[in-house]
Order: C-alpha cells, then structure tokens, then sequence
C-alpha cells in the first residue's frame, strides 16, 4: 500500500490541518508517513502545499517525486492546477470551486473548472457552502478530506477518530463542526472508488 | 515507548530534553523556529525548568548558551543559517575556549531560499570553526544524533555543529525516543584558564583545536552516521551528504545492491571510507543538499584524479535545494512527468494579512515620499519587507538584520536626502539599536521608522523583545524626545501619518518614528485564547 497525497491551497486555509488529522490517522494504523509542510514567508497569502507520503514500508523521500502522487487534494480551485506535474495518470484530483481571490490577476473561474475537468479523475465541490450548511464556514478544508477520503486507504473511521483527537482540546461544538463537514464531504464522493 | 509524529525541528527538540537539556537559547528564523516553540510547549520543559526564554538575537543566544555550557550543563542554540553569521563571533571561539557541559549548536539552512536571503552551507562553518558537524538524513537520525552530539561534545570538549535543511526541519515523520538521561549538575570548568582566550592561552588551546579536528577524522571512520555499502557495479559509486541519501533511496529501491553507495552524516570527512568507495569505482557521484562541499574537496584544485559527477560540472544543479527527479536524471534514471501546469495558473507571491498594520504605514510612507521620488527607503528582514512589491514598492533594500538603520545612514554621509529606514520591532532590537547609537553620535540626518507590530511576525508570532520598550530605548540611546514620534498606523490617520513623516525627514538630525499597531494575527490569536479562558 502506498498513497502519495499533494495537499494545496492559500496560506491560512487550514491545509495543515488535513495534513495533521491524515497524519494521527495513520499513526493508529500503524503506516509509515512522512508529510513536508511549508512555514514562513509564503504562509502570507501565498500558496502553500504539503507533500503527504503513507506507506505499509518505510518512506525514503521527504517530497513525492513528480507524475507520481495518487491524489491532489486541494481547498482552493486555481491550486489544485499548480501541481498537475507531480499527479499520476490514474491519479485523482479533488477540490474545492470556490476562488481565494487575493491577486490581480485571478482567472476566469469558469476557465479553471474548464481545466480541471480535462483530468480524467477529478471531483470538485463548493466546499464552502457545504461547510455553511455543515454549520461553520470555516470548516471547508474538512468538506474537502470528506470527498478525498474514498481514495486515501484507511478506514474513514480511522479520520473521525483523528478529527476527533485533533480538534478535542477545542470543545465538542468544534468537534462536531468539523465531523459534520467531514462527513458531507464523504458523502459527496461515496460511490465513486472503494 | 510510543512513536511519536514530529518535525525534524521537534524531533531534535524533544531529543535535546530527553538527552537533559538544562537550555534552549534562540532568536526565531525559518526553518529553525519550531525548535524552541516545542520546548516552550513542553510538559517536561516546564516540570524542569529547562531555559526557553527567546533571545534578543543569534548571537546573544550563542553566548548564553555557551555560558550555560561553562556552568556545567548541556545547552543548544538554535538558529536559521544567517543567524550563524550573526553568531559567528561567538561560535568560531567557542571552539577554542572548548565546552564544559555539552553544547549543540542548530543551523538550519534554507536552499532554494524559501524564506531566505541566501543558500548558505552552515557546514563550511563546522570546518572553518574545526568542530565536529553533523548532518541527519531523516527525523530518526536526527533525533538519535542529539544524544551523540552532547557525549562528543563533552568528550572531545568541543561544541558540535547539527546542520539540517528546511526539507528535513519542516517534515514530519514518526520517531523512537530513547529513555530519557537526568541534566547535569552545576560544575565549573577544572581549568580555570578554560575559557580566557589571552593570545598566549589562546596559542596552546588552537593548537589543541587543530589537533582534536585530526582525531575526529580519524573516529568519523567508524561513526555510526556515515557508512560504506557495497555494489555490484563497479563504474559507479555515489557518496551522499544528510538528507540527499533519502532522495537517493527512493530512486534504487529495486537497484539498491547495484550501487556502492557512502552515507555522510558526520564530518569532518572520513578519508578511509571516501578511499573504500573511489578505490572500487571508476566514477563518483556526488550528491549534497547545498554547496559542492564534499565534491570540491575531492576534486582538489588539479581536479585530475577519479572522474567526479555533481553539482560542480553540472550533473546536478549547481544551486537549489535537491529532489527525487534531480537525483533520478543524475543516476540515469528516467523521470516521467504528470501533466504540465496550465498557463491560465498565475503566481500567488505572499502579500500583506488584509488589515496589516504594515500595509497602512507603507501608503503614508509613500505619500510622504512623493516630492522626492524613489530610491530613499532602506529597510529590513521581516513581513513588512513584502513592500518591495506592487502596489506598495516601497521599499529599496533588504540586505541582513539591522542594515535598514545603518544603510541610511552610510547614504546620509553620502549626501542622499532624505535617507529613511524602515525595521520592525523584533529586527530593531536584534540589530538596529548599535546603528541607532551610530546615528545619534554623528547626528545623521536619518529618520528611522519603527513599524512595530509588537511581535516577531514572519516567522509565526514570537515574542518580540521590543514589546513596550521602543520608546525608551531611543531615548536611552540619545535620540532627542522631540523627536520620537508614535503614531497609529491606520488607514483612518493616514494624512496626518504622512504630514508627520514628511516633518520628520526636514528635520536634520536623528528622528524615530514609531509606527505601533499590533499584529492581526497575533491579536487574533490572543483574542482567541482570551476567550477560551474565559
């Protein structure tokens, strides 16, 4: 078993926050794992991405090597587009519709979903309105893991748990933002690998 | 015990307490930063006591640390690799005064220049310095050298060098902890002449430094950090430097017998293993995150010996940070790419935090600025040096910290009018206060803006030295209280900011201006926790 995972997005979006719950997660399943974060400048407003490496064997490199990731999961539509080199062929791309406009020059939205349908595996969803309806907005980075989490190999329990570890010393009403927006997410996406 | 998930920044945190660490002295820099945040959120760190207040800089820190070390006990330093030349004064001298407690110093590079204003290698330090270096491949490593680090420290009574990269400081992976050993007791030095560098002490204690270098040599054959594999083949070894052993693994899972491969991890370099390696093979690839430091050593100036593969002719890139395809295309490997990006996919460089203090000053600096035109602003290392870009370009220089204040003073003695620094808080205090003590006893015509978000911003929100002080400390430094202006950066007193600022460049002496709002994220993050403690 191998998943090699590109989480991306916007610095502040919460892309460490999937990187963290994926990580406790296969801790309890005993996998091996090594996941690069980005921290400083760029966290201003830039773009951010964190390679995620599981394994059932010891993982050597620090960073996936490119048209080898298994899945782009990303909180941000233009994003996810920015590391197509690293995706495999049969690699899935899942991400979020609505826009981080924080630059000038942002393009045209309906030219970013033009291209990210040209993926042969791709789901994309409004993750924001989904975390709204879930109760909190700024749960949209857990709608995301929700729709990814059909292609990561882990029991989706083994998420919850995590969320639930991750998001504890919070206070339950946060706990069940976040499983609530986890779980819409899922639902997005069930049916479609597993 | 339990694995835990950590950083190599934590991991080398954690090791340092579990090796009993009695200090933890650091100025923040990325990549280095997490060290002292996880002892200052450590159960244990508190339960002992363990030093883990921040420092005003590298170098104060270095010197503390090192004073903890005369006392007998174990102490670390951490720092970004430029804060080591901010230390350097203190860290090439510690290698000849030698340690008494155990004493690790932290640099953590940043090739490709992330966060950076250059790649600099901190193992040509450990080599300048003749202290011993290590460098870990990955987290485990990393966690498993702190412990050796301090018995080397303390046997070879030397402070020892830990070079990590921000691959390595910023990558999370699990670690083993060992059992955890009881922090030494207060001792001082049994020479009493230890630690006083007079020439003619200093004399006899290099000569015992050079020779102590030959002996680590001579050790490094057998360390546990750097060893020999043999292959098949007989055209090609590669020697390997820390983490480029990694991208190197993952590219011959299935070749791993083909290849003779030497693993470095700790220097100086052990001349009888490079021998096992160029003594079986016609050519040599090597591969180091960063310089070509090894590779230049072997290559000599004649260069004629064993045909060399690297960064130096080109096999890999002579700059940036190295990767899994880099290592692939240099063993021959092909490298089969994903789809490449679109062209409608547009940078997204970092920018100010909406609401940014900063940002506010930046418009009533540039207002203010207008009748002069541009080319007057130094400024410095920190978030607000995000001005250099549109729509702000507000900014001339970003240079090293503290080099705002003392530029413009440099282009004052030159004859530029009006000549302007801008430093945050946390920078002015590392290094812009002695500049500032220049300034005042020439009388430059400089005026000098404190943007003081009253935290260390760019690197997470520390807890900046100046908080509450800036005042005061201008004024102690003779900076007349006429003209220490504090104003309010908001968007809503910009046309008094401006009208205060172009007051202060007429003025033909040394004015401080301090722009003082808080950090919104910091407030947000204090907010925050005030309510959760409510």
């Amino acid at each position: 078993m191998k998943n090699d995972i590109i989480l991306s997005g916007v610095g502040g979006q919460g892309i460490l926050s999937i990187a963290a719950i994926i990580g406790l997660a296969a801790v309890e399943n005993d996998l091996f794992l090594k996941q690069s974060e980005v921290h400083g400048m760029s966290q201003r407003g830039g773009d951010v991405q964190s390679h995620l490496r599981l394994s059932d064997k010891p993982v050597q490199s620090d960073l996936i090597t490119f048209g080898k990731a298994d899945i782009i999961i990303s909180v941000e539509p233009m994003e996810s587009l920015r590391y197509l080199p690293w995706l495999s062929s049969e690699g899935w791309l899942v991400t979020n519709s609505s826009p981080f406009i924080n630059i000038p020059d942002y393009p045209d939205s309906e030219e970013i979903l033009k291209e990210i349908k040209k993926i042969k595996n791709h789901i994309i969803i409004d993750a924001d309105v989904i975390a709204r309806e879930s109760g909190s907005s700024r749960s949209g980075n857990m709608v995301i893991l929700g729709a990814a989490s059909p292609f990561i190999e882990m029991p989706f329990e083994s998420l919850q748990d995590a969320v639930r570890k991750l998001f504890g010393r919070k206070g339950d009403k946060i706990v069940d933002f976040n499983l609530k927006a986890l779980n819409a997410g899922r639902e997005c996406s069930n049916g479609l690998k597993v | 015990m339990k694995k835990l998930l950590l950083l190599g920044d934590e991991a080398i945190a954690q090791a340092a307490l579990d090796a009993g660490l009695s200090g933890m002295y650091a100025y923040p820099g990325t990549p280095s930063t997490e060290i002292m945040e996880f002892i200052q959120t450590s159960l244990d760190a508190a339960d002992r006591n363990v030093h883990r207040q921040w420092s005003s800089n590298e170098k104060t820190a270095m010197e503390a640390a090192l004073g903890m070390s005369y006392a007998g006990k174990r102490a670390m330093v951490a720092m970004k690799h430029v804060g080591l030349n901010v230390a350097a004064d203190g860290f090439i001298n510690s290698a000849i005064t030698g340690v008494n407690g155990g004493l690790i110093i932290v640099s953590a590079d940043d090739p490709s220049m992330h966060s950076s204003q250059n790649e600099q290698d901190s193992r040509f330090y450990g080599k300048f310095a003749f202290v011993p270096c290590f460098e870990p491949s990955d987290q485990q490593e990393a966690y498993d050298m702190v412990f050796d680090a301090f018995e080397v420290s303390e046997k070879y009574k030397l402070p020892v060098l830990l070079r990590i990269t921000t691959r390595l400081a910023h990558s999370r992976a699990s670690v083993k902890r060992k059992e955890v050993l009881p922090e030494r007791k207060l001792s001082l030095p049994v020479d009493p002449m230890q630690f006083i560098l007079l020439p003619a002490n200093a004399r006899k204690k290099y000569k015992t430094l050079l020779s102590s270098y030959e002996l680590l040599k001579y050790e490094n054959r057998i360390s546990k950090y750097n060893h020999f594999k043999d292959g098949i083949k007989r055209d090609l070894g590669i020697i390997t430097c820390g983490i480029a052993y990694n991208y190197l693994l993952e590219n011959v899972e299935d070749s791993i017998h083909d290849f003779p491969i030497l693993k470095i991890s700790a220097y100086p370099f052990p001349a009888d293993l490079i021998k096992e390696i160029t003594g079986r093979c016609k050519e040599i690839l090597i591969l180091e995150e960063g310089a070509p430091l090894l590779e230049e050593s072997i290559r000599g100036v004649l260069d004629e010996g064993i045909k060399v593969y690297g960064r130096i002719d080109g096999t890999v890139p002579r700059d940036g940070e190295l990767n899994p395809a880099i290592v692939a295309k240099a063993i021959g490997k092909p490298v089969s790419y994903g789809l490449d990006v679109p062209s409608i996919v547009k940078m997204r460089p970092p920018s100010f935090c909406n609401g940014c203090g900063h940002a506010d000053l930046f418009n009533s600096l540039n207002e203010a600025m207008k009748p002069f035109g541009p080319g007057h602003v130094f400024s410095d290392i920190g978030c607000y040096t995000l001005a250099a870009l549109p729509p702000y370009s507000a900014i001339n220089s970003c240079v090293d910290m503290g080099a705002s204040v003392t530029m413009s003073i440099g282009a004052a003695d030159a004859g530029l009018f009006p000549s302007v620094a801008v430093i945050g808080d946390s920078t002015f205090t590392h290094s812009g206060m002695t500049g500032l003590l220049d300034a005042v006893v020439k009388n430059s015509p400089v005026t000098i803006i404190i943007s003081d978000n009253s935290t260390t911003g760019m690197t997470g929100g520390q807890k900046s030295q100046a908080t509450g002080r800036l005042e005061n400390i201008c004024e102690g430094i003779g900076v007349n209280r006429e003209h220490i202006k504090v104003i309010v950066p908001l968007r809503k007193n910009h046309a008094e900011n401006a009208s205060i600022l172009r007051n202060e460049f007429e003025y033909k002496g040394v004015s401080v201006v301090i722009a003082s709002r808080e950090c919104i994220q910091t407030a947000a993050k204090r907010k925050k926790s005030e309510n959760s403690n409510e």
